[in-house]
């Protein structure tokens, strides 16, 4: 291809521009500024450095208007803007030096671009005219990202910086939200531009919400009337899209029973009573089962995620599946489905609410509430009301529901705790779930659980975190002491690598290879940052001790000692039909 | 049994799209067989010319989805040999003896291609043509010596017609 001299002169689809006043004359880095002001940006998590310095130094005299988090590693950065835009549906933004500062960002775009959280990274860059020289701090993370991020962009003349942090906007948080890369050189940030702002309205080559087909909407609804055994399935497209209300109404007249994803829960209160649970591998008894067993499937928002489906080969096979999804491209990618429904979770539910029927289902509900007794003699029963003497990260969480009254936004991180929060915390509220779902990256937690609270300040925020995936982004109680913010953690801690040792013990005879952890003194460490913290490793003070979490008015660490060696079921082995489940 | 498919795809000239959309690709370790790029009939619209064996239409078609999605991709198209006019261009670099006793003119013109350049020490053959034509030359020409060989990736036109006109309005102006 011919190098593309789409700039200076002319960028994509751009006309010629007619004679215009005189423009205010300003620093690109001040530009910069200006305009993630103007995109609606108020906070932005960052960490200095030689390539954005003149970012930085511009940042100083719009403090008052743009609130900096200082996080002490870049990777916390990308987590906690993904925890802001999570709860938020804002942007988030992250603001990084070039090289290793860029570098450190790349397993939070990755969670991003997965579970599709709109983000907007910007990372200074070496001046133009050391561009491909191996200069102090160089590295090509346009090219690093590109397979990781919605859009990226390199900004090499101060004169673009306008132009593409409004579309960077545009992209990261319209159709199916994602993370956008933008890297700036020092020279565009030193030089200077006529400033002018836009916001980005349209791309041409970009079309955000697929139009639905009237007659898909049509076979859909005629599908679900004619089903004798219906189930919903609901992903986080629900959450993205503020469809809740929609949801509601649908699955009200239609009175079809749903299960959620990870991605999805919080979506409906948990104590909805068309409410079945959860789906996949950690996923609840009946949702697995009797996917297998439905007669028509409706998923919304989701992307059939091998963690849900198991084995696609037994996947579903007797149903037939209607698909609403914003993104044209997870039609039929892991799934084969019978009518997809394109578009906004929310606008179609709209336009299928009048077409469906008022039903009930009685008796096939009375199926899932049949799997959800044998689920809970075998496993929840044990889980929460333990006869053992080692607490159980179950009856941790089940107590945490309780007495928040579901109404708290829960970060878990990453493997066992992960599962019992996203088993046994009962949502009164909705977007009260943030995790890493389809990248599972462990440490995600503390630093979302900062992005979190500073977005929702009025909302009790608690982070569920193993002992793992702690001492992997640590340094972020740093953050929350010097910001002073009343995050609550809770380390549930029982000396392993939990999952990775449950599959040891069932599927690797019991072979530990290096699972096992000699851990510090997490309340030590937490005190040495000045923030409250506590151990409890016995059942009679586990409950005062929660309590005494909730009502500390800054942020406060507990520490749980739970059982070493406990597992997490029901569970579908990997590589398993969804309804071969194992209860033990 | 692989297949042969050609995919064209409709792009606006912007630095990047060519990696972005290899890793579709390379992501799912498929290999390219020949990838070509060129202005389109329409201003600004560029277009990659792709071929790759795969299974099915339908594994195919997944790829495109995601080629599809990508910011600065117009629309791609998937074709099989018969939806597709196609054609490489391939050149023969000879010594310039072994046009002396004729053979070599006879040649050339069996396979209707032409002679480029004539130099004191060597002649430069250009072949267009299917891929097995210019490989069926390569074999008649090896035994004259070949001191180099190169073909192009594949080029191709659509059968069916289609348009771009709804992406070619313009995007609203962007600065001064």
């Amino acid at each position: 291809m011919t190098t593309p001299s789409h700039f200076p002169g002319k960028l994509p689809g751009q006309q010629n521009q007619k004679q215009r006043p005189a423009k205010q004359v300003i620093t690109g880095a001040e530009a910069v500024i200006l305009s993630l002001i103007e995109a609606g940006v108020d906070t932005i998590f960052g960490y200095p450095g030689g390539a954005i310095m003149p970012v930085y130094d511009a940042l100083y005299d719009y403090h008052d208007k743009i609130n900096h988090v200082l996080v002490r590693h870049e990777q916390g950065a990308s987590h906690a803007a993904q925890g802001y835009a999570r709860v938020n549906k804002k942007t988030g933004v992250c603001l990084v030096t070039s090289g290793p500062g860029a570098t450190n960002l790349v397993t939070g775009i990755a969670d991003a671009l997965i579970d599709s959280t709109p983000m907007v990274c910007i990372s200074g860059q070496v001046p133009r005219h050391l561009l491909g020289s191996d200069a102090f701090q160089e590295t090509d993370i346009i090219g690093i990202t590109m397979p990781i991020t919605k859009w990226s962009y390199q900004i090499t003349e101060p004169e673009e910086i306008p132009w593409a942090i409004a579309r960077a906007f545009y992209i990261a948080n319209s159709g199916r939200p994602g993370p956008v890369m933008l890297d700036i050189t020092k020279n565009a940030e030193l030089g200077t531009l006529e400033y002018e702002y836009q916001p980005c309205t349209h791309i041409r080559s970009y079309i955000p919400v697929p139009e639905t087909d009237p007659h898909a909407l049509q076979q859909a609804a005629e599908l679900i009337n004619q089903a004798k055994k219906p189930y919903l399935l609901v992903g986080h497209g629900v959450l993205i899209s503020e469809a809740q209300q929609q949801l509601r109404a649908f699955i009200e007249k239609t009175g079809i029973p749903f299960g959620w994803t990870i991605m999805g829960l919080s979506a409906m209160p948990n104590n909805h009573p068309l409410n079945t649970g959860m789906l996949g591998m950690h996923g609840n008894y009946g949702p697995n089962i009797k996917t297998n067993e439905c007669d028509v499937l409706i998923a919304v928002g989701m992307r059939f995620d091998d963690r849900v489906t198991g084995n696609t080969d037994f996947y579903a096979k007797q149903a037939k599946i209607i698909h609403i999804e914003i993104d044209k491209a997870e039609i039929d990618k892991n799934i084969k489905v019978d009518v997809p429904l394109l578009g906004d979770a929310k606008a179609v539910l709209q336009k299928l609410l009048p077409l469906v029927e008022e039903k009930s289902y009685p008796e096939w509900l009375q199926e899932f509430r049949e799997c959800e007794r044998i689920e809970y003699e075998k496993i929840i029963h044990h889980d929460i009301h333990p006869s053992s003497e080692g607490l159980h990260m179950g009856e941790v969480i089940h107590l945490i529901s309780e007495k928040t009254e579901g109404k708290a936004i829960i970060v878990p991180d990453v493997g066992q705790h992960q599962m019992a929060a996203c088993r046994y915390y009962k949502f009164a509220d909705t977007d009260g779930m943030v995790t890493s779902g389809g990248l599972g990256t462990m440490g995600f937690a503390l630093p979302a659980a900062i992005g979190a609270k500073i977005a929702q300040p009025q909302r009790e925020v608690i982070a569920i975190i193993g002992d793992g995936c702690f001492q992997m982004t640590i340094q972020e109680l740093g953050v929350i002491a010097q910001d002073k913010l009343p995050v609550k953690m809770v380390i549930l801690n029982n000396n392993f690598l939990g999952m990775v040792r449950q599959w040891q013990q069932l599927f690797f005879d019991k072979r530990y290879s290096f699972t096992e952890l000699v851990n510090p003194d997490f309340v030590a460490i937490t005190q040495g940052y000045g923030i409250p913290a506590k151990r409890v490793s016995t059942r009679d003070k586990l409950s005062d001790s929660i309590e005494e979490m909730l009502k500390s008015e800054g942020p406060f660490l507990l520490e749980v000692v739970v059982e070493k060696e406990a597992n997490v079921f029901p569970m579908v082995p990997s590589g398993a039909a969804i309804s071969d489940i194992r209860l033990e | 049994m692989q297949k042969t498919f050609t995919i064209s795809v409709f792009t606006e000239n912007v630095p990047g799209l060519l990696h972005r959309i290899t890793t579709v690709f390379t992501r799912r370790k498929i290999n390219l067989e020949s990838f070509t790029a060129s202005e389109s009939e329409t201003e600004d619209i560029y277009r990659f010319t792709i071929v790759v064996k795969m299974n099915s239409r339908e594994e195919v078609l997944r790829v495109v989805r995601q080629i599809d999605k990508i910011i600065g991709v117009f629309n791609a198209f998937i074709h099989e040999d018969e939806e597709v006019v196609h054609r490489e261009v391939a050149l023969y670099k000879m010594p310039t003896k072994t046009l002396v006793n004729g053979k070599l003119e006879n040649i050339i013109r069996a396979h209707n291609a032409r002679i480029l350049s004539v130099e004191p020490e060597y002649l430069v053959i250009e072949k267009t043509g299917r891929h097995d034509e210019t490989q069926e030359l390569l074999q008649k020409l090896k035994p004259y010596g070949v001191m180099e060989f190169v073909r192009s990736g594949l080029v191709a036109v659509m059968k069916r017609p289609y348009s771009l006109e709804k992406y070619t309005q313009k995007e609203p102006a962007v600065h001064s």
